[in-house]
């Protein structure tokens, strides 16, 4: 009677554990079910406007991965060591984009850099400069959405770095870029890359940010969730956009699955 | 994390009831939202209405009004493009009522055996919406062809994309404004849109100089910033809206006949659309 007592919580537990997998499995299985059982799927994957989208995709969160990288690993370094009033709220700010909704960060994208936004504005007056509806307010959408992720990851891995190796490193000689190099950056490796996968993940998937700001043109600002919204909202709707999800899904695991290795052999190597 | 193995009975049976109080506290939960949603006594009825983007004003006030006369009734509307609604109830979303602003969509769900009736709602009409402060020049139609405007577009698939495409052919074929006129706008389009109020939003933001919407879009409350350009008569598509009873409710056929009422028209007039029947 105790046993089955002490045994009740853990089947509880199992239940709930399966019934949390049931809920995200499910609807992949939905969308496999759904696209490979249609004959139209094929043609949907290799048209025009996937392979577009599919490109635009790839590069322009490439982008934006590379961006969020080279500018949030100082910002993280810094924001880990520096010691100054307020650095709270400067950390609550950099994960602020983390919380808005998309489409508010579409919107305050627009206000900041569009045609009457406060430096959008001048530019356009000035220069005759316009950032919206370009392929440049693509990736200034995911990256606004998807470096907070990057910087976070990155600062709890140089954090959990113990600053007594990099003060035996400077006591051996080891300039301050040597000793990151040498020291933080192998031990911070896994962080980075999950930070990494993360941001990009992000960007491949952004679309109300982009909707709002970049707008939907096919080979310009259409990026694959824009071409699957625009799918499922045509026609024959639902097997254009069940095709185009699948190809984003399966693209999106090959890359994660490179993070992890990329992210493994790092660790393996420190 | 609980997940660990109990070192002694005491926390063992800590989690128990934990759990247990989990449990309750769920059934509970579903018990009440079921009686919320039963709710006897007073009649509490829903009717779920999905309508195209641009009945949005319109259709706001409509279920104001039919609610302020239907005590108890509630009326969700959702808003979205005409063909993201019409996927949705393929896919099976509960809407009692819908909206469309072409008969196709109505069309669709009839062949899917999903429609109890339908009838004519209103009729539209298409004008382009133009920018205010901008520095391109928009006084006719054909000024949409000037190079280097920046011109939005509902998508093809949705009826405002469809319609504005169909009037920009009707122009190409005519020929006054030159040949190619219809890819000579289309080269301008920078974004194709998901619905016609996204599509005029992108004006009053300035982001685009100009784009093609419903008249009504631009009826009653006018956005700031902007103004209409009208496009000549023998360019016109009607935009023929229609509305679809989804379900055998009483409340949802009442609201139905409501819309289509006098009154109803009264109010979609004055939001710029025009009767059935009245091809403008």
């Amino acid at each position: 009677m105790t046993a089955l007592r002490a045994r009740a919580p853990y089947a509880g537990v199992g239940l709930l554990i399966a019934v949390f997998a049931v809920f995200f499995l499910l609807p992949f299985a939905g969308l496999l079910e759904r696209g490979l059982g249609d004959s139209g799927a094929w043609e949907a994957i290799t048209s025009d406007t996937a392979l577009d989208a599919l490109v635009l995709s790839l590069w322009t969160s490439g982008i934006s991965l590379v961006i969020a990288v080279v500018a949030g690993t100082p910002v993280a370094y810094w924001l880990t060591h520096a010691r100054f009033p307020g650095k709270g709220a400067v950390e609550a700010l950099i994960d602020l984009p983390i919380v808005l909704p998309p489409t508010i960060a579409g919107v305050a994208l627009l206000t900041a850099f569009g045609r009457k936004g406060l430096l959008g504005g001048p530019l356009d007056d000035w220069f005759g400069l316009t950032l919206g509806f370009s392929t440049v307010a693509v990736i200034m959408a995911q990256l606004f959405v998807g470096a907070p992720f990057y910087v976070r990851a990155a600062r709890a891995g140089f954090a959990s770095v113990d600053a007594q190796y990099e003060r035996v490193a400077h006591t051996l000689g080891a300039s301050g870029l040597r000793a990151f190099a040498r020291i933080v950056l192998p031990l911070s490796w896994p962080s980075l890359a999950a930070g990494g996968a993360l941001c990009w993940a992000r960007a491949l998937g952004e679309l109300g940010a982009t909707l709002i700001f970049a707008g939907n043109l096919q080979g310009e600002t259409q990026t694959m969730p824009l071409a699957i919204l625009s799918a499922f909202e045509s026609a024959d709707g639902l097997t254009t956009a069940v095709a185009l999800a699948i190809l984003l899904l399966a693209v999106a695991l090959v890359a994660l699955a490179a993070f992890w290795l990329l992210s493994t052999r790092g660790r393996g190597t420190a | 994390m609980a997940a660990g193995p109990p070192r002694d009975a005491p926390r063992s049976r800590g989690h128990t009831v934990s759990l247990r109080a989990l449990g309750a506290a769920g059934i509970a939960a579903a018990a009440l939202s079921l009686a919320a949603c039963g709710g006897d006594g007073e009649r509490r009825e829903t009717v779920t209405v999905f309508a195209a983007a641009s009945l949005t004003d319109a259709f706001g006030e409509l279920a104001a009004a039919f609610e302020a006369r239907n005590p108890g009734v509630t009326v969700r509307v959702s808003f979205a493009g005409s063909a993201a609604l019409r996927t949705q109830v393929l896919e099976g979303a509960p809407a009692d009522v819908f909206a469309s602003a072409s008969p196709d969509e109505v069309e669709a769900l009839d062949a899917a055996g999903l429609v109890v009736e339908a009838q004519g709602l209103a009729t539209n009409t298409l004008v382009v919406a133009v920018a205010e402060e901008t520095g391109q020049e928009v006084g006719a139609f054909e000024d949409l062809a000037e190079p280097g405007l920046r011109l939005v577009l509902a998508a093809a698939e949705v009826p405002a994309g469809r319609y504005a495409r169909n009037s920009l052919a009707l122009a190409d074929a005519d020929g006054v404004y030159g040949p190619g006129f219809a890819a000579r706008v289309l080269a301008n389009v920078r974004s194709n849109e998901a619905n016609v109020r996204a599509t005029l939003a992108k004006v009053e933001l300035g982001e685009a100089d100009a784009a093609i919407v419903y008249a009504s879009d631009l009826a009653g409350d006018a956005p700031d910033g902007v103004r209409a350009v009208a496009i000549p008569e023998r360019f016109q598509v009607a935009a023929e809206y229609r509305i679809a009873l989804l379900s055998e409710g009483e409340t949802a056929r009442a609201f139905v006949a409501f819309v289509t009422s006098p009154e109803g028209e009264a109010v979609l007039a004055r939001h710029g659309f025009s009767p059935v029947g009245v091809t403008p």
